[in-house]
Parts: structure tokens; C-alpha cells; sequence
């Protein structure tokens, strides 16, 4: 299985279907609505949507015009209007509003709604009593999945997180399990099962419950990929707040990466205008640099950049008959490599200095010292001078963050003055943000235990036998602390080090935090797998809080030498890393098995921060 | 007709869940037609050609195990659209409803809603019912479904009886919550947060509100009606805090905008505002009093010291933003007096509360002179950390003073070639190198 040695890595299953799908579902939810039809997009739909179909599909059939959903409606003079959205409560009431102009104004027009990826009753709610339920169709739009790489996939719902470990609401869970039930319908079956997390969990629970239902299809099918691993991104907060050092990594929180393309702007182009660039394995210089630590990838861009020149070169001292060869075949190809090469080298340039204005250095010095629980008072000044310096609000809320967690929460004083200083650097409503970083444990007081406790009693006196069980889960998740340092010291987090860290002959995963950490996440992923299973993981998995499984499908035919065996789905509930993907693909490459990610959506530590501040609706 | 029947009728007037019916009978048939197409159009993508699909129709009832599991999975795919799964039950005649509704136990109820599928609820009368329906959704994991089924207890409860379930019930009670929310049910949830006592949330969720007012002296007035909420002690004087800075924001603008349109003011003629102060942190306000009122009289509200006082702002803190301002204006000699103490007996020395590499670091890069910086990075007190800046910053003198306190002939040599030939700096250089009192180290 998985760890049997080093063998060549099985090459991804083909993922193009899935966009197929996805794209014939929305030409036929289309045709639905036959005749000339204006489409209101909403605006986190837009780049999945350019992934799967582009606008000449949407006019093929009869989308004439495109708004954005959210802005003021344009007068339009067409009879038909869909609506393609999420569903969200406040997307119904802007249609609603739409809707009663338009009976206001005695105006009759049809009305379509697609809900992506899914209906919810609550949406339905709103319409029926902004009334007009009735005068807008609903449909569903089955678009759990976009590719965006050939090992990755993502569900592209970045509100995942919050609305699960913030609110605790479970909407999308049944999303998850439809979306594995697809990949396993496809792909599948997955004849092992791991995971770590409530989500995970639930999620698992609900797909095989909604499998029983599918009677046995794809049994006795050769599965593409053999096995499954969920986890939370709860399990593992860590990894998800450090400076990305792998320069795909590095790209994702200087730029954003978004839908798996990026804006270069005139910065980087060294021109007056941006440029969209598709970031995937089909980008031959990207490739090639994705998973590298950042100082690796000056020399590999100066030694391609070298290469380059010299394939120019020889086009000195060709015949003619060689020169058009030259011209027709190679030319194509070394124009676009260079263009690429100009454009990463450009982005490194524009990373740099970024960096070094920001005391780059520092801060990596900082954050490598809080993973190891060492200089803890020197990292809380740096903390706290970052503040008092204004430097990003993002930036500090993660360093607080990271210290909350590596510590086990702030001693009370350090949080009460680190508090106050936040407030007044960046504003006081962000007294809000504090409360919901509490809420979900990523910044808290070490004090908080006791009144947690308190307010356990009290409601347990009020417990029902029946849900007594339920109520110690929901506690035990709030009060859970991070056990980092025992964690870490348990799984040998922190390498040792015998004198410098080859960063470009990396031994571990901890090269994609420059040798000085390696992923909490993947670290799980990796132990499990070894151990087919969580046996001798039991004091980890306690200190992470348990909720951990591990299940084979015996109906599923275990062949060893099959290549699926060793093809990984990993399964990120609420978001995932371009440094966990890097370390993943690493470990991949160096046990012969191959990871394929799907997330929730792809994440950060400043996309993680911005999901709990608080914005007016 | 009997009573159940008569309520079923009213259900499907009245529910909330009811999907849309199509009136359109041949809407089934071009839906088919489509489907099928649309399957035919995956052929290529399946490369199959099993004969067994052109067999596959769609009857409303789950696709036959026959077909290739890919095929089923676009079929269902396509089919999976909310119409599809309720148009065929819709479309039957409304007598077929009869044993519709009493059929499903809460636990299949939740399975077909999870499912998408449409189904009464009306019919969870009792409140041991009610109750039932959601645990046995909460236990289903979909908060979709857990969420509409609150709908429906909320719009058939008293809400202190919903209230006082749902205290037992953690899981759903996070759902409502999110749901009041979403929705903007601002005074239901206000209730339920202060029936189950939860205080400080009451206080921080009506605190919220003030983000969606626009109108500075409306939310001035709701600030201060926040003071007195149940907030935590800490809490409570950051509310006080936002509520006083707000109102001095609102004093300075007023007067700050009187006095650009009056052009009388030398530093706003110089350096026009960008930007209103309102609604600005406290630090970026104390950098615009320091940048535009620094020498004004503690009394008025726009002095820096003031400002200071009144929000018990950190030394550090205070330094920190008045050295960035005066060093934006290159008002030096402020600079200067920022980091000046007497002590008693009456010696002038340079302190700061932050690191002089910090104070460095910010006039750098405000472009102060090489002769200010300079004064600075003397102050350093790590020899290597003032070694790289004065290099880096080519503050000669301190470069040089360093290496003969060094001792350290080889390094100060060799620093001869940074420096321009026939300068000050070199014959400085030369003078060391040759005063024979100095014990080099090499």
C-alpha cells in the first residue's frame, strides 16, 4: 500500500470531466429559460464560472446581457432575467426587490433563479415572504467541484469556514458529502476512509448515508483513487498562520491567487497594465517553481533565464533551411517560455520588495521562535510594536494568533495591553473581531478555562440525559485548547538541525517554513497513512481533541497492486495551503504515492483573518 | 373531506416549502429531451458504447444499477435539479396526496429534505413531535435542513418554549442564531441571547449595529447609548473610548475643515488633508494631530498630549506616531526634542522607549539627512546592528568611531574604499590609522 517504498508516482486521474459536467448542467438549466435572457452573476461566482464556461457558451445560448449581482440593476429591456447565485439571504431580498419593481411598474418579465450548489429552504423562506415565491422558478446548479490543477480541487465556498467553526452552522456539510459522492461515483471506490475533526466526521457519516442509497454502483471497479483522509482545518491552525515561504505559497499572500489564476499588476509587468496569468502544471516555468522554498527560485529563474539565451543563440550561424525550421517549430515555444520567465521574475522582484520593506526577516525570526516556544517575551514586543507601528491589521492579528495558539492563549496581561493597542492602531470595532477570534480559539486568554467551566455547569444542570452527549461535543469544541507544544514535541514538529538546512536538497516537509517546522497537517496525514490506520497515535489524537476514524470498505476490492492504492485523496474542511499542498507533494514524491487535494477553498492566514472581522451588511 | 385532509389542502396553499409547480405539462418532455441530449453529448467522454444507455429514460425513478456508474452520475446530474425531483409529485392529482404527508417518520422526513426533496411539516402538531424532527435533523448533520425545520418550529412556537429547547440543544441553537442573523431578526435575537443570559453577546451584537450607520452624529448618539450595555469591565472602557474618540473626531473635523477652507493655516495650505479624520483609529488620529496641531496647548482637544492623556496612550505608543509625523514634515528639531531628557542635574541625554534602530529605521525612511540619521544610529547600542546600519546608510563618522572602538584595524582599512577619495571621511580615516596611541587588535 501507500508507504511500500519508492516507486514511481501514479499520474492524477483526468479531472477534465469534471468541468464537463458541470458545464452541460449549465447549458441545460439554461435552455430552461429558452429565448434571449439577461444573467445576473454574483460576484464569487464569476471566476469559477470563467473556468467552466466562458461568455461565447453563455451567448450560445441566448444570455444576452451580464450583470453582476449586487449592483444596481441596469433598466433592462429583456423579458426574461436568471439569476445565478448562491444562496444567500441577502441575494434573495436584492431579486425580491428586482421582482416588486417590476410589478410595481406593471413590467412582467420571467424570472429564473440557479442556486450554486445548492438550494436552501431558508432562501425559499425569504422569497415566499418577500412575495414572490411563484414568480421566480428555482433551480439547482450541481457545481460542487472545480478543478483547479491537476491535483487539486477545489469547492471554491471560502464562507466554509466561517460559517462552521464560527457560527457552528452545518450547511455545508451535505455539500461535501454530494461532492464526494461524485469524485467516488467517478473515481472511486475509496476502499479507505481516515479523518480527524467533527466535520470530518459528519461529512463522512452523511456521504456513506447517502452512498447506502446509490444501491452498489462501481462495486468491483477498478478505482482511480483507492484512498480518502478529511480533516479540519480546526485540528491544525498553525500551519494555516504562517508566512508562506514556497513561492506558490509566497505568490497566494502577496498577490492572491484567486480561482487559480493571479493579476500581475504594472509592478510586476513592468508595463502600465496587469496581466491575468494562469497559475497550473500547464505553466512550464511555474511548474517547475511552485513547490520551491523561495531562495531556490532566484537561481533556478537566472540558470532558465541562461538557457534561454543560449536556445536564442544558436539561431547565429543557421542556413536559411535551419533558420525556418527554427523559426516555425521552436520560436513559438521559446517566445511563450519567455514571457512566462519575465513575468515570474518580475513577481519575485515585486515579492522581494515587499518583503524587505515589511522586516520581512523579523518577522520570519518571530514566527519561527513562537513555533519552537522560545524568546516568547522578545516575539510578544514584535508583536506588539507591529501594532503600535500600524503596520497591517491582517499581519498582527495572525502574529497574535500564532502566539495565542503556540501558547495555549495569552497570559491575561499580555492579552488585555496587546488588545487595547490593537483597538486603538486599527480601529475599536474591532472589539467584534476579538470576540469571534475567542469564539472559534484562535486568540484567547489562558484564564478562559475557568469561566468556560462555569458556564458548563450550569447548563449541564439543565441537561437532558438524551443530550447530554451533544452538549459535552459543543463544549468540548469550544473550550478546546491547541496542546501545541505537546503536539509538536510528540510528532517531532521542529527539526533538529546539525548546522544549515539544504533547502534546495530538502529532507523533510519542514522545508516549506525554511526548515523550521514541519506542517502539523501533513505530519497527521503522513503517520496515518504509515500506520494504515491511527494505532500508537493515541495520546496525539487526544491532545487534538479525538473525533478521529478510520474505516475500510470491505466491499471494496483490495488490490495491492493496483496504483489507486496509492493515490491520496485529501479531503481540507475549511481550507487548505499552497504550503500544505507543496509539503504533501513532496512527501508524495518521496513515497511513490500521489495526493490529490480537495478543499473547501484555498486559504490563507490573511484570508483566515478577514473571515472573522466583521463588516457592516 | 376529512380534518387531515382539509390541513394537507391548506399545506399546499400555505407551506414555505413548497416547490414550484409547472403548469406546463410538456416542460417534462423537453426537460427529457434535454437530459438526453445532453447525456449523448458525454458519450465521447465516457467512450463507452454500451448499448444499454440509449434504455435509460428518465421515469422519476432512480436510474437502473445496469448503466456504467459515470453515466448514472451525469444522468443524475442533470436530473438533480430541484425541478426534476418534485415535478413528477406535484404533477399527480391532488387526491393521490392523501397518505402524502402522514407517510414520512421525522427521520425519513429529514432524509428527503436533505435530499431536496419537498415534504410537509405540518403535520409535527405536538411539541414531543417537533422536537423529535429536530434532533433527528441535527442528527442528520445538514444544517440546511436543521435551519428549515427551526423555520418551522419558530413561525409554530411560543418562543419561550423554543427558547427554552433549544438551551438543550446546542448544535441547533447555533443554527438559529446564524439564521436571526443572516436575516436580520436583530430583536428576536436580542431575546433569545438575553433569555439564555448571554449578556455579552447582547452587548456586542446590538455594539455591531453601529457599522451599518452611516451618519457620524447618529452614530455618535448610538455610541453613547452603548456605553451603559452589559459589556465586560475591559470591554466597557473601549466602548467609552470609541464613543469619545468619535466625538472629538467630530470637534477636530469641524474646525480643521473651517480652517483649510479659511487658508489661513500654513502647515494645511502645505500639506492638504486626503481624508476626513472621522471614523479613524486612535492612532492614525494622534498622527494627525502631531502632523497638523503639535504645538497646541494641552486644553484643546486637537493637541497631541491631550489625546494622550485622555486615552492613556503608551509612551512607546505616542513616540512611536509623533516621531513618524514630524519626520514626515522633516520638522527635525522636534524629532530632536522627542528623544531629549534633562536629568536633575541638569545633562541633556538621548532616551527612547523604542529601540533607536526603530528610530532609525523611520527617519530613513522619511529621507532625513544623513547628519540627523547619524545622530541616531550612534545611539544604536548594539555594535553590529549600528555597524550594518551605518554602512547601509552611510553614516561615515559612525562607521569609522565604531572600528576604532573596535580596535579594529583590518575592518577600518578596508573602509577606506567606501569613502570618496581627498574627503573629510578619509583623512579622518588616515589620522586613526596612524595614531600610534591605539592598540589594534590586528
Amino acid at each position: 500500500m501507500a508507504f511500500a517504498g519508492r516507486r514511481d508516482v501514479p499520474e492524477p486521474p483526468d479531472f477534465g470531466i469534471l468541468k464537463r459536467l458541470a458545464r452541460d448542467q449549465l447549458i441545460y438549466l439554461l435552455e430552461q429559460l429558452p429565448g434571449k435572457k439577461d444573467l445576473f452573476i454574483e460576484a464569487d461566482l464569476m471566476s469559477p464560472l470563467d473556468r467552466i464556461a466562458n461568455v461565447s457558451i453563455l451567448k450560445q445560448h441566448e444570455v444576452d446581457k451580464l450583470y453582476k449581482v449586487e449592483s444596481r440593476p441596469a433598466p433592462s429591456a429583456s423579458d426574461q432575467f436568471c439569476f445565478l447565485v448562491r444562496p444567500r439571504i441577502r441575494t434573495m431580498r436584492y431579486i425580491a426587490d428586482i421582482v416588486n419593481a417590476d410589478k410595481m411598474s406593471g413590467r412582467s418579465r420571467k424570472y429564473k433563479i440557479i442556486f450554486s450548489p445548492q438550494k436552501f429552504y431558508a432562501c425559499e423562506m425569504v422569497l415566499e415572504e418577500e412575495g414572490v415565491f411563484g414568480d421566480v422558478t428555482c433551480d439547482e446548479w450541481s457545481f460542487y467541484l472545480l478543478p483547479l490543477d491537476e491535483d487539486i480541487i477545489s469547492m471554491e465556498l471560502p464562507e466554509f469556514f466561517r460559517d462552521y467553526f464560527l457560527e457552528g452552522d452545518h450547511r455545508w456539510i451535505n455539500s461535501v458529502a454530494r461532492a464526494l459522492q461524485l469524485l467516488n461515483s467517478l473515481y472511486g471506490p475509496f476502499g479507505k476512509a481516515y479523518g480527524i475533526g467533527r466535520c470530518a466526521k459528519m461529512s463522512y457519516e452523511l456521504w456513506r448515508d447517502l452512498e447506502e442509497e446509490s444501491e452498489g454502483d462501481g462495486q468491483g471497479r477498478k478505482p482511480e483513487i483507492g484512498n480518502i483522509f478529511l480533516m479540519d482545518r480546526d485540528t491544525d491552525y498553525v500551519t494555516a498562520l504562517c508566512s508562506q515561504v514556497v513561492y506558490e505559497g509566497l505568490v497566494d499572500d502577496t498577490f492572491r491567487i484567486k480561482c487559480g489564476s493571479v493579476d500581475f499588476g504594472p509592478d510586476v509587468t513592468s508595463s502600465d497594465k496587469s496581466i491575468k496569468v494562469l497559475l497550473n502544471a500547464q505553466d512550464k516555468v511555474f511548474s517547475q517553481i511552485r513547490n520551491e522554498h523561495f531562495s531556490s527560485v532566484f537561481g533556478f529563474l537566472s540558470q532558465k533565464s541562461r538557457n534561454l539565451q543560449a536556445q536564442y543563440d544558436r539561431r547565429r550561424g543557421m542556413d536559411i533551411k535551419q533558420m525556418k525550421n527554427f523559426v516555425s517549430q521552436e520560436l513559438k515555444g521559446l517566445k511563450q517560455e519567455h514571457r512566462l520567465l519575465s513575468l515570474h521574475i518580475g513577481a519575485c522582484e515585486s515579492i522581494m520588495k515587499k518583503k524587505t520593506k515589511q522586516d520581512f526577516q523579523e518577522m520570519i525570526k518571530a514566527e519561527h521562535s513562537l513555533l519552537e516556544g522560545v524568546d516568547v517575551r522578545e516575539s510578544t514586543s514584535f508583536i506588539e510594536e507591529h501594532i503600535d507601528r500600524q503596520v497591517s491589521p491582517i499581519e498582527s492579528l495572525r502574529l497574535m494568533c500564532l502566539l495565542s495558539i503556540t501558547e495555549n492563549g495569552l497570559i491575561p496581561k499580555d492579552y488585555r495591553s496587546l488588545k487595547t493597542q490593537y483597538l486603538q492602531s486599527y480601529g475599536p470595532e474591532h472589539l467584534l473581531t476579538f470576540h469571534n477570534l475567542k469564539h472559534v480559539g484562535l486568540l484567547t486568554e489562558q484564564a478562559a478555562g475557568e469561566t468556560l467551566t462555569a458556564v458548563e455547569s450550569k447548563v449541564s444542570k439543565l441537561v437532558t440525559d438524551r443530550a447530554a452527549g451533544k452538549i459535552t461535543d459543543a463544549f468540548n469544541s469550544l473550550a478546546r485548547k491547541s496542546n501545541f507544544r505537546a503536539i509538536s514535541k510528540k510528532l517531532g514538529l521542529i527539526p533538529r538541525v546539525d548546522g544549515e538546512y539544504d533547502l534546495k536538497m530538502p529532507r523533510d516537509m519542514a522545508y516549506v517554513f525554511s526548515g523550521a517546522y514541519v506542517p502539523l497537517s501533513c505530519k497527521i496525514i503522513e503517520q496515518v497513512l504509515e500506520r494504515r490506520g491511527w494505532l500508537g497515535l493515541e495520546e496525539v489524537v487526544r491532545l487534538l481533541n479525538g473525533n478521529e476514524f478510520s474505516v475500510s470498505d470491505s466491499a471494496v476490492e483490495d488490490n495491492p497492486a493496483w496504483e489507486s492504492q496509492r493515490v491520496i485523496l485529501a479531503v481540507f474542511l475549511g481550507g487548505c495551503t499552497f504550503s500544505e499542498i507543496a509539503a504533501l507533494r513532496f512527501l508524495g514524491k518521496e513515497r511513490g504515492c500521489k495526493f490529490i487535494f480537495l478543499t473547501t477553498a484555498i486559504t490563507n492566514s490573511a484570508r483566515m483573518m478577514e473571515a472573522m472581522i466583521e463588516a457592516k451588511a | 373531506m376529512s380534518r387531515a385532509r382539509a390541513d394537507e389542502e391548506e399545506y399546499w396553499h400555505s407551506s414555505k416549502f413548497r416547490a414550484f409547480t409547472f403548469d406546463d405539462e410538456d416542460d417534462e418532455l423537453s426537460q427529457l429531451k434535454e437530459s438526453k441530449r445532453a447525456v449523448n453529448s458525454l458519450r465521447d467522454i465516457v467512450d463507452d458504447d454500451d448499448d444499454d444507455l440509449e434504455r435509460v429514460s428518465w421515469s422519476g425513478e432512480p436510474v437502473g444499477s445496469k448503466c456504467r456508474s459515470t453515466l448514472c452520475l451525469s444522468l443524475s446530474a442533470l436530473s438533480d435539479t430541484g425541478v426534476k425531483n418534485y415535478a413528477p409529485e406535484l404533477r399527480r392529482p391532488k387526491a393521490e396526496y392523501k397518505d402524502y404527508s402522514s407517510d414520512w417518520s421525522p427521520k425519513d422526513t429529514v432524509r428527503r429534505m436533505q435530499r431536496g426533496k419537498v415534504c410537509s411539516l405540518e403535520r409535527f402538531r405536538s411539541l414531543q413531535d417537533k422536537l423529535v424532527l429536530l434532533d433527528e435533523a441535527v442528527a442528520g448533520h445538514d444544517g440546511n435542513v436543521i435551519t428549515a425545520v427551526l423555520i418551522f418550529l419558530k413561525r409554530t412556537l411560543r418562543r419561550e418554549i423554543l427558547f427554552r429547547e433549544l438551551e438543550v440543544r446546542q448544535v441547533a441553537l447555533c443554527h438559529l442564531i446564524h439564521f436571526l442573523k443572516e436575516a436580520g431578526e436583530q430583536k428576536l435575537l436580542l431575546d433569545l441571547l438575553r433569555f439564555l443570559d448571554r449578556t455579552e453577546e447582547v452587548a456586542l451584537s446590538q455594539y455591531r449595529e453601529h457599522l451599518n450607520i452611516q451618519d457620524v452624529e447618529k452614530r455618535r448618539e448610538f455610541l453613547k447609548g452603548c456605553i451603559g450595555l452589559p459589556f465586560s469591565a475591559e470591554d466597557t472602557s473601549h466602548i467609552q473610548d470609541h464613543y469619545t474618540l468619535l466625538e472629538r473626531q467630530i470637534i477636530i473635523e469641524a474646525n480643521d475643515r473651517h480652517l483649510e477652507t479659511a487658508g489661513q493655516s500654513e502647515v494645511f495650505r502645505k500639506y492638504p488633508r486626503k481624508a476626513s479624520i472621522l471614523n479613524m483609529p486612535l492612532v492614525t488620529t494622534l498622527f494627525y494631530s502631531c502632523f497638523y496641531h503639535y504645538t497646541e496647548a494641552e486644553g484643546t482637544f486637537s493637541s497631541p498630549t491631550n489625546l494622550k492623556k485622555t486615552f492613556k496612550i503608551p509612551d512607546k505608543q505616542y513616540v512611536l506616531t509623533a516621531l513618524a509625523a514630524r519626520a514626515k514634515l522633516r520638522a527635525w528639531d522636534d524629532v530632536d526634542a522627542l528623544f531629549t531628557t534633562k536629568n536633575w542635574l541638569g545633562y541633556t541625554k538621548k532616551k527612547a522607549p523604542i529601540g533607536f534602530h526603530r528610530v532609525v529605521e523611520i527617519l530613513q525612511r522619511n529621507n532625513a539627512p544623513v547628519q540627523v540619521l547619524q545622530e541616531y544610529v550612534r545611539l544604536v547600542e548594539d555594535v553590529e546592528t549600528r555597524l550594518n546600519l551605518a554602512t547601509k546608510y552611510k553614516c561615515h563618522d559612525v562607521v569609522i568611531e565604531t572600528y576604532k572602538d573596535l580596535k579594529d584595524r583590518i575592518q577600518l582599512t578596508a573602509y577606506k574604499c567606501k569613502v570618496e577619495r581627498g574627503s573629510a571621511e578619509e583623512e579622518k580615516i588616515n589620522s586613526i590609522l596612524n595614531n600610534m596611541q591605539i592598540r589594534w587588535k590586528n
